[in-house]
């Protein structure tokens, strides 16, 4: 076994300073992740799934601990780790074509001739089935229609480590299964580690080699780790009856909804609530004025 | 038979039903688009006619839409005379300059300049050449000054407060400073500009420069962090990424400011043209004051109007180049 794998990440705890004292989001995270992997994160909303991520992008620094990609030390953000956001981030005044183009042309500057360039991000484009509205501004197109730009022009960075922060939680179910295969197919070509957010249990077990389920903040970590050694390529209809995919949900539903229910203490609990009510009320008060 | 008759029937009173329906939606909106401000307008000259009998000056009668009418063709006529004047006077000219040259072939022919007095027409030119160089000057200094601010936290809070100072002063207040300091430093012995001109140019620069200071700064720092964010994992270089990311982010902001900047430099410039002398359509307001004739007043109010109608077009045109030049179509239409 070599002593440094693909990307690792040690003791990563986080601190962010609020007016109260500095509130601890994370806290001994150790992970590592192979070659190739492609890894889910899971965890209740708040857990601190997407610190983890951003702490991985480069985006958030670790208060202590670190994160190792090919034995260097994170310490920026880079294209060797592509994001894809949660709200698609495309510039609003580009076409779909000129957003990859940014990435395209600052990734491969000096490498790609100008008709490489163009080849690539067309290539990039028709993996996600784009090609049809490439000219197209992002408020021309549909939410869904964006996030597949977005992972477009993360994929067309040919990065290391691909990050995805709930990639497809904006999309309709048909195009996410679509891009859910596309994505499967493209990892395998590529064999990129990825490493991605979800809430969706089913999507984390298709997906994934292994999914890391992570336990509830303040002070979250990783809570288990499942191996999901399912062959590939994976068929999602096939394995709708399968016993061991079957059993690979049943164990992360029991991780989110038994071992990791949400439970609050007193103060937790009423700070939350407040959040809740006032989202209520809003609702509740239009329906009476 | 009869069943066929009366289902055709049927079928065209349908139609004719559903033609009469989008007749009807249609003048109903051709109604609200021209008829509510046509009526508006109507209702306005109305209440402006039956007001202005009742308001008697020591210059007669304030006046109505009819003298307005009435003064708008005197000028134009006026004008129109000034132009005629003019090109009698040049064509003089060249005959005088013409006889004497044929009588003495070694005479140097003297071509003097018209000095007529400037009509309301022309006061509009100067008008609208001093307050565009104004506002271009103003756009020159603010755009990039507004940048580096936007850019640079330390910078903004540097300058935030003298921003402030200045912001809320009266063109009025500075308008000695700047035709002293004009008078004191442009000291040529051929200028290329009229002193009174630069006048009311920095004048018109210095109070309306703000507005498109503050929103383009505003525009810079308020990036959104997601793309911030996608400029960081691209590690744009600096430059790369204020080209790319900042100034296309901020041209929203860029152009609502200099709208407001126009609206002020054009207000400011009449302001000034009134006090400073300078000529121009404020200067007009003010001979036509100080002329009180019975026709004064009529003639401000055309003014007044122009003003107004100037002003509205300024307005429309930053609204065009703002949809050809700026990614974010819904720019308010106010």
């Amino acid at each position: 076994m070599s002593l440094s794998k693909h990307l690792e990440l040690t003791g990563v705890s986080i601190e962010f300073p609020t007016p109260k004292g500095p509130f601890k989001a994370l806290d001994n995270v150790n992970l590592k992740i192979e070659k190739g992997e492609f890894v889910s994160l899971i965890g209740h909303s708040g857990c601190g799934k997407s610190t983890v991520l951003n702490i991985v992008a480069g985006l958030h620094k670790a208060t202590t601990g670190g994160v190792v990609l090919e034995g260097k030390e994170v310490d920026e953000p880079g294209p060797e780790r592509a994001v894809v956001f949660q709200n698609h981030s495309l510039l609003p005044w580009l076409s779909a074509y000129e957003n990859v183009e940014l990435a395209v042309k600052q990734v491969f500057k000096g490498q790609k001739s100008r008709a490489e360039m163009k080849s690539w991000i067309e290539h990039n484009l028709e993996l996600v089935h784009m090609t049809h509205a490439m000219h197209k501004r992002p408020d021309e197109i549909s939410g869904g229609m964006k996030q597949r730009v977005g992972i477009a022009r993360a994929l067309a960075m040919e990065p290391q480590v691909l990050l995805m922060d709930e990639p497809f939680g904006a999309l309709d179910a048909l195009t996410r299964a679509h891009l859910q295969d596309s994505l499967m197919e493209i990892q395998k070509d590529l064999n990129n580690t990825v490493i991605m957010i979800t809430h969706d249990v089913d999507e984390a077990v298709l997906l994934s080699d292994r999914i890391v389920m992570m336990t509830n903040g303040p002070a979250a970590t990783v809570g288990e780790i499942l191996k999901v050694e399912l062959p590939r390529p994976r068929d999602r209809i096939a394995l709708a009856d399968d016993p061991q995919y079957n059993h690979y949900r049943h164990e992360v539903l029991s991780f989110l909804y038994e071992k990791q229910r949400k439970v609050e203490d007193i103060d937790q609990h009423r700070t939350v609530k407040k959040v809740e009510e006032a989202a209520v009320e809003l609702p509740k008060k239009r329906a009476h004025g | 038979m009869s069943s066929i008759r009366m289902t055709l029937a049927g079928v065209s009173s349908i139609a004719g039903v559903k033609s009469n329906d989008t007749m009807s939606s249609w003048l109903k909106r051709s109604a609200r688009a021209l008829g509510l401000p046509l009526l508006g307008l109507v209702v306005f000259l109305m209440i402006w006619q039956a007001g202005a009998k009742q308001i008697h000056t020591s210059l007669g009668e304030f006046p109505g839409p009819s003298q307005v009418y009435q003064q708008t063709l005197s000028l134009i006529a006026d004008h129109n005379a000034e132009r005629a004047r003019e090109s009698d006077f040049y064509d003089r000219q060249e005959k005088r300059n013409a006889e004497r040259i044929a009588k003495d072939p070694s005479y140097e022919a003297k071509i003097r300049e018209y000095t007529g007095k400037p009509t309301f027409f022309d006061q509009i030119g100067t008008s609208l050449v001093t307050v565009l160089a104004g506002f271009f000057i103003a756009g020159l200094i603010a755009i990039p000054l507004g940048i580096c601010i936007g850019l640079n936290g330390a910078l903004y809070s540097a300058l935030n407060p003298i921003i402030q100072l200045f912001k809320p002063v009266s063109p009025l207040a500075w308008l000695p400073l700047v035709t002293m300091v004009v008078s004191a430093v442009y000291v040529t012995p051929d200028p290329l500009f009229a002193k009174s001109f630069l006048t009311s140019l920095f004048t018109v620069s210095l109070c309306c420069l703000w507005p498109t200071l503050i929103n383009t700064a505003v525009g810079v720092s308020a990036v959104s962090p997601d793309l911030q964010n996608v400029s960081k994992v691209l590690r744009l270089s600096w430059g790369t990424h204020v080209v790319k990311i900042v100034l296309p982010s901020s041209v929203p902001m860029i152009f609502t400011g200099l709208r407001l900047s126009l609206g002020i430099a054009w207000m400011v410039l009449i302001a000034a043209e009134m006090l400073a002398q300078n000529p121009g359509l404020g200067k007009f307001v003010w001979d036509e004051f100080q002329n009180g004739s019975s026709d004064s007043l009529g003639r401000i109010m055309v003014a007044v109007l122009v003003i107004g109608l100037i002003g509205f077009l300024l307005d429309r045109i930053m609204l065009l180049l703002q949809r050809a030049f700026s990614w974010d179509k819904k720019a308010i239409t106010r």
